[in-house]
């Protein structure tokens, strides 16, 4: 088995061993439980399927990205704050087997919970019919998105001496990288084309929402996670320095 | 086994070690001893792959540490001074992990997690999450994790620091038990622990090597006293006039005395226990007990750090 195999089975155990885990799990099926009933089932006038699981999409987006932040905020900064890093830092494991590890664990529990979800839009089958292309699509966007909140996040834990100082930092790339689209509004082509095809959710995440993969938005966020996971391994290499 | 050649590390402006030369052959036992902040975490966590140098080289089995850090970090096993446990985690699950991400396979990993686990008399605790686990038991922990994967190089940090007594005695005899099986460099700041179970020292003062070698070597070169204890039934007055006479003996002094026994501290420059348990059996004393005292590393000690804090 390699490295990061090894370290992402160990570290999906400590999901599954502490608290933390199950808290944000229930926090997340809490919250989507919550607007699911407020915004796509309570609404007052009627809807048609696709918009009650397109409103669905569009909230577990938050959601996710929420939850992705407080997942991966642990992931490095934890065990720095621990000590258990030197345990991985003098074990012939590369740093990219570490991140990769992580991140992979991270993404597998985030998986787990947003695959949770799926009673909810199940229940549209009571009173409208359901579109499994557009639950496809839905969940494969959730994923997507997940898979890119956590890579920030993994690298703003890297960066990070604490876990709290670990969340602020991913918040803040997270919250920077999706706000982008705003400055599109006030700028010019070819600038403002720039910041949407640069923004987290606004340009590339909608599509999912209605059912439509594009692989323009799949390319762009395994794109996001990639630059995210390279330069969090490049972090924790230059550690070694310090 | 361990070459290091001017080795040096900066933290910012600041030198945290300079120039370190020394090597360790195989199979010794090796105590690497300085004040707080001295460097002696740092060059042990150059030495586990753990820390990039600044400049200098660092040669583990021949093999330099910067250039193939994996092929050194198998033959190494490493202690931090905090001990890296995950506490969610039980005893055997832990030692397994470790062993697994040190290349041991896992056909090989419960045979090594159950070697680890005798050596440390942890198998009582196998089962046990590390959070529930006395400090004691932590540490002996992490020494498991250091030697799962049978290393030939075994580095460790302060592995005696905040145990009782009792803990304080199995360590030392564990180290004694690896004596042979693994090339061993300790730090500590328990400075008898050091002189009971190693061959060699290395003594460390602000980032430099001051004085290496055997405690009698160092001594020597320092002219630092030794200090033997001896205890005997006899007149007191003769017994000090014969030890001041034995060549080598510097002074004598009556440390305690009573109807049962007279106990003398004698001051040497050289180790003349011989000499002076011969002469004081010839002058008519029972000899009841000598030993060396455990203070002669503690004068090394004070002696250089107090040299280097002149200068």
């Amino acid at each position: 088995m390699s490295a990061a195999l090894l370290i992402a089975r160990r570290e999906l155990g400590s999901y599954l061993r502490t608290m933390s885990g199950y808290i944000i799990a229930a926090a997340v099926l809490l919250v989507d439980g919550i607007l699911w009933n407020a915004f796509a089932l309570g609404a007052q006038q009627d809807k048609h399927s696709a918009e009650v699981l397109s409103d669905f999409f569009y909230f577990s987006s938050g959601t996710t990205m929420i939850a992705a932040v407080f997942l991966s905020m642990r992931l490095v900064a934890e065990e720095r704050q621990n000590g258990t890093l030197v345990l991985l830092a003098s074990s012939p494991v590369r740093d990219r087997e570490i991140i990769l590890g992580k991140f992979f664990s991270a993404l597998a529990f985030l998986a787990m919970v947003t695959l949770a979800t799926a009673f909810m839009p199940a229940l549209i089958m009571v009173n409208g019919k359901l579109s499994i292309g557009q639950v496809a699509a839905g969940y494969l966007g959730l994923l997507l998105l997940g898979s890119a909140a956590l890579a920030i996040g993994t690298l703003g834990s890297t960066l990070a001496r604490s876990q709290v100082l670990a969340a602020i930092i991913s918040g803040a790339m997270l919250v920077g990288l999706i706000v982008i689209w705003l400055l599109a509004s006030v700028s010019e082509r070819p600038l403002n084309d720039v910041f949407l095809a640069l923004a987290l959710w606004g340009r590339h995440f909608p599509p999912f929402q209605a059912g439509v993969i594009n692989l323009r938005d799949v390319a762009y966020y395994l794109l996001v996670t990639y630059f995210a996971l390279f330069a969090a391994t490049r972090v924790l290499e230059a550690r070694r320095w310090q | 086994m361990i070459e290091v050649r001017d080795l040096t590390k900066y933290f910012g402006a600041r030198a945290a070690i300079r120039a370190l030369n020394f090597d360790i052959r195989p199979g010794e036992v090796v105590g690497f001893v300085g004040l707080n902040g001295a460097g002696k975490t740092t060059t042990l966590k150059i030495l586990g792959c753990v820390l990039l140098p600044s400049s200098g080289q660092v040669r583990i089995d021949g093999i330099e540490v910067t250039a193939e850090p994996h092929e050194v970090r198998r033959r190494i096993g490493f202690l931090p001074d905090v001990p890296p446990l995950y506490d969610e985690m039980t005893v055997g699950a832990y030692l397994t992990f470790a062993a697994r991400l040190r290349g041991v396979t896992s056909r090989d990993a419960p045979a090594r997690v159950q070697e680890s686990e005798d050596k440390l008399a942890l198998r009582d605790v196998h089962g046990e999450l590390i959070g529930t686990l006395s400090y004691g038991f932590r540490q002996r922990v992490g020494v498991a994790q250091a030697l799962v994967h049978r290393p030939r190089l075994l580095i460790l940090d302060e592995p005696a620091a905040g145990l009782d007594p009792v803990q304080i005695v199995e360590m030392r005899n564990l180290i004694r038990r690896l004596r042979g099986e693994h090339t061993v460099l300790i730090s500590s700041h328990f400075l008898a622990e050091i002189s009971q179970t190693c061959d060699r020292l290395l003594v460390i003062q602000a980032g430099e090597i001051v004085a290496q070698g055997t405690e009698e070597e160092i001594a020597a070169t320092l002219g630092t006293p030794g200090e033997i204890e001896v205890a005997l039934r006899g007149p007191a007055a003769t017994a000090l006039e014969v030890a001041r006479k034995v060549p080598g003996v510097l002074d004598a002094q009556i440390a305690h005395s009573s109807a049962q026994e007279i106990v003398l501290k004698i001051r040497a420059r050289e180790d003349c226990r011989p000499e002076i348990a011969r002469a004081l059996v010839l002058a008519g004393h029972q000899l009841l007990r000598l030993d060396r005292g455990t203070s002669r590393l503690e004068s090394i000690f004070i002696e250089l750090t107090q040299r280097e804090r002149l200068s």
